[in-house]
């Protein structure tokens, strides 16, 4: 364990940037936040978590993927891969942290997406344990611990420092760069503060959150409970709920006309919307009750089916924060899971 | 705090239920803290004892989804209608967008509602239950020991600071007193934009439309974007899109939306309200709804059914387009 006083944490991030694009969330003036880039004098934001999940980092909403060039008759096809800088992302929250391990399992296995890829192995994320967390928070059902977040290196914010801890090779990498601005010191004094996280956690209104309704194995049990009639009756068939999870990963890949050429680019996807997956034969979820269930039977289902029982969900909470009609993977697996139990 | 209250809803709503005047409410479903409500259609009187609320955060706008609910339901469904929402619901009947016979309006007066921002601003964040008390919210939170009491004036959402009336113009029955409409600030933010420098003002709104994430959050709740397929969800549109690919979003999507709906827009505010980014989206069409009023007299959308709105009528009054060219270098 090493640390590092908070008024010299300018100081630290001053010596990462030199080696490193950093990233961290930053205040915007309508009082969200969210990722930026540190430059000097750039303060890092005492925000819960950010409006958009790190997934921005390494998988952006929209990519180019390649060109195409056409000259009369010829098509030249471009491959603008090009080498990515290292970075480090500072102050990826516990349920953020946890997210990359899913998105892992899609883009890390063959085959292999070469683009979040070269990221994955560039990045290296600087987690840290949460000292507020939200009402809307539930990271626990998913066995995620606020207090342990997972990382290349884990930190903890007290009130008068920061301590740092390397999980990975490249954690300890960045952390020995680093040089005599972090102290060594025990694990004993971030014992308490942990001790105080697990005190919130347990406050937490939707602590009790069970996901022991689904898992691999349930899709003919739930696929036709008659609730989903009723949770996606309201559902305005918008893309909020997926483009603030750290882990929907659908994207869609479209070509730009240039004029003279095209460039092929993907775009985060929304299964809530009307032409999601849309084939030549047409539309396979014609209603918004069957693009609703879609995305929860996805994260609760049929995901953790394929991936040894891992649900695609961390509790971040931000679609219960910010779904126009409030409704929610919260009151999905409370309304689902509650019929099943009784 | 509303003056009317959960209870008198309720009352009224098993009264229409039990005589057979409707077959369904559609209201405002319990969340988890109080301040998170879902729209919700509740089928009988029990049902809306375990899982109606009408508290201070009842804000959404329910006249759109009379056009996809009329559809499916047998009998008339019966809706509360807050001032502000009639005028939507006008408006939708003025474009014949849902059958006025299968609904049951019920007015119901509103002391303007909270915006939980707001609230978090005040009271801190960790809000585990919110009950009003007079003239405040009681505010619970994880971080406070004691209820945190938080005057509702101080947390009322932009749109209903605005407020541009407390009349209902629409309803087949009122409950409490009628109110009048209002003159209100809600063109000052408007004409500050407007005494901005070009350059400014593209400034601003490159910084905020540069936020979006192209969710389409503020089309879905509009009540004047009822359009059963949009140009923008269609592939073969060529103009289709599902995330801010390049700067089409900051600089067209949404002045495209604002442009499709001015005239038409009563400024319900549901926009700005879902924008899960804090956009301002109302100003664009505050700006048109104020340029209407400027170029061809005040008019209100949805104030009445069936009026023809200036910009679809002729009147050999209209202003000339030189006039309005010549007021763009007044402005700049």
């Amino acid at each position: 364990m090493r640390k590092i006083s908070l008024d010299k944490l300018q100081s630290l991030f001053a010596k990462i940037a030199e080696n490193a694009k950093l990233y961290m969330p930053v205040d915007n003036a309508d009082g969200s936040a969210s990722y930026g880039e540190w430059s000097e004098g750039t303060a890092w934001s005492d925000a819960l978590n950010t409006a958009k999940s790190p997934k921005d980092l390494f998988f952006p909403q929209t990519e180019d993927l390649m060109r195409f060039k056409t000259e009369g008759k010829n098509i030249e096809c471009i491959d603008i891969r090009s080498e990515v800088e290292d970075f480090v992302v500072f102050g990826v929250r516990a349920c953020d942290a946890k997210s990359f391990d899913i998105l892992d399992r899609v883009f890390l296995s063959e085959p292999r997406d070469s683009f979040y890829a070269m990221k994955r192995e560039k990045g290296v994320i600087i987690s840290v344990a949460c000292t507020r967390p939200a009402e809307t928070c539930f990271c626990s059902a998913f066995g995620i611990n606020a207090a342990e977040p997972t990382g290349d290196v884990s930190a903890w914010k007290t009130a008068d420092a920061l301590y740092l801890q390397a999980n990975t090779e490249k954690g300890s990498k960045l952390l020995d760069s680093l040089g005599d601005i972090l102290e060594d010191t025990s694990d004993a004094e971030v014992a308490a503060q942990k001790e105080n996280i697990a005190k919130i956690m347990d406050k937490l209104p939707l602590k009790d959150v069970s996901t022991d309704a689904f898992g691999g194995g349930k899709t003919k049990e739930l696929f036709d409970d008659p609730a989903w009639d009723e949770l996606s009756s309201a559902c305005l068939g918008c893309g909020t709920c997926t483009f603030v999870c750290p882990t929907c990963q659908c994207y869609d890949i479209k070509d730009f006309n240039t004029g003279n050429g095209v460039i092929r680019y993907r775009c985060w996807d929304s299964c809530m919307y009307s032409e999601f997956t849309r084939m030549a034969h047409g539309n396979n979820r014609l209603t918004q009750k069957e693009r609703f269930r879609q995305r929860f039977m996805h994260k609760l289902v049929y995901y953790p089916e394929n991936n040894d029982g891992l649900f695609s969900c961390v509790g971040c909470g931000r679609c219960v924060a910010k779904c126009p009609i409030s409704m929610n993977i919260v009151k999905v697996m409370k309304k689902i899971g509650g019929n099943k139990g009784e | 705090m509303q003056k009317i209250t959960r209870e008198n809803l309720i009352e009224k709503a098993s009264e229409l239920l039990a005589n057979g005047t409707v077959s369904c409410v559609l209201g405002w479903g319990k969340g988890e803290f109080g301040y998170d409500v879902t729209p919700t259609i509740f089928k009988t009187a029990e049902d809306m004892k375990n899982g109606f609320v009408f508290n201070d955060f009842c804000g959404a706008n329910f006249s759109k989804y009379l056009v996809s609910k009329t559809q499916k339901i047998d009998g008339k469904i019966l809706v509360f209608l807050k001032p502000c929402d009639t005028y939507s619901f006008n408006q939708l009947l003025t474009e014949h967008r849902f059958d006025r016979e299968k609904v049951y309006a019920v007015g119901i007066p509103c002391e303007g509602m909270a915006d939980v921002s707001k609230v978090k601003e005040i009271a801190g964040d960790g809000i585990t239950s919110v009950d009003s008390e007079g003239n405040a919210i009681i505010v619970s939170t994880l971080y406070s020991d004691e209820p945190v009491k938080v005057n509702t004036a101080d947390v009322l959402a932009e749109r209903c600071i605005n407020c541009k009336s407390k009349k209902h113009v629409a309803y087949d029955e009122l409950l409490g007193e009628e109110g009048e409409t209002l003159e209100s600030a809600r063109f000052d933010e408007v004409a500050r934009l407007e005494a901005m420098t070009p350059d400014e003002r593209f400034a601003f709104w490159q910084n905020e439309l540069s936020k979006c994430i192209r969710c389409n959050a503020c089309r879905d709740a509009c009540p004047a974007c009822t359009c059963e397929k949009c140009v923008f969800d269609n592939p073969a549109s060529g103009v289709e899109n599902k995330s801010p690919a390049n700067s089409f979003e900051e600089k067209m999507f949404h002045i495209i939306r604002a442009f499709h709906v001015a005239g038409r827009c009563t400024d319900c505010g549901e926009c700005s309200r879902v924008c899960p980014q804090n956009i301002p989206l109302h100003l664009l069409n505050r700006k048109f709804i104020k340029d209407i009023n400027e170029f061809y007299g005040e008019y209100q959308a949805g104030a009445e059914v069936g009026s023809r709105a200036p910009l679809v009528n002729y009147t050999t009054e209209d202003l000339e387009p030189g006039e309005v060219f010549d007021r763009r270098d007044e402005n700049a």
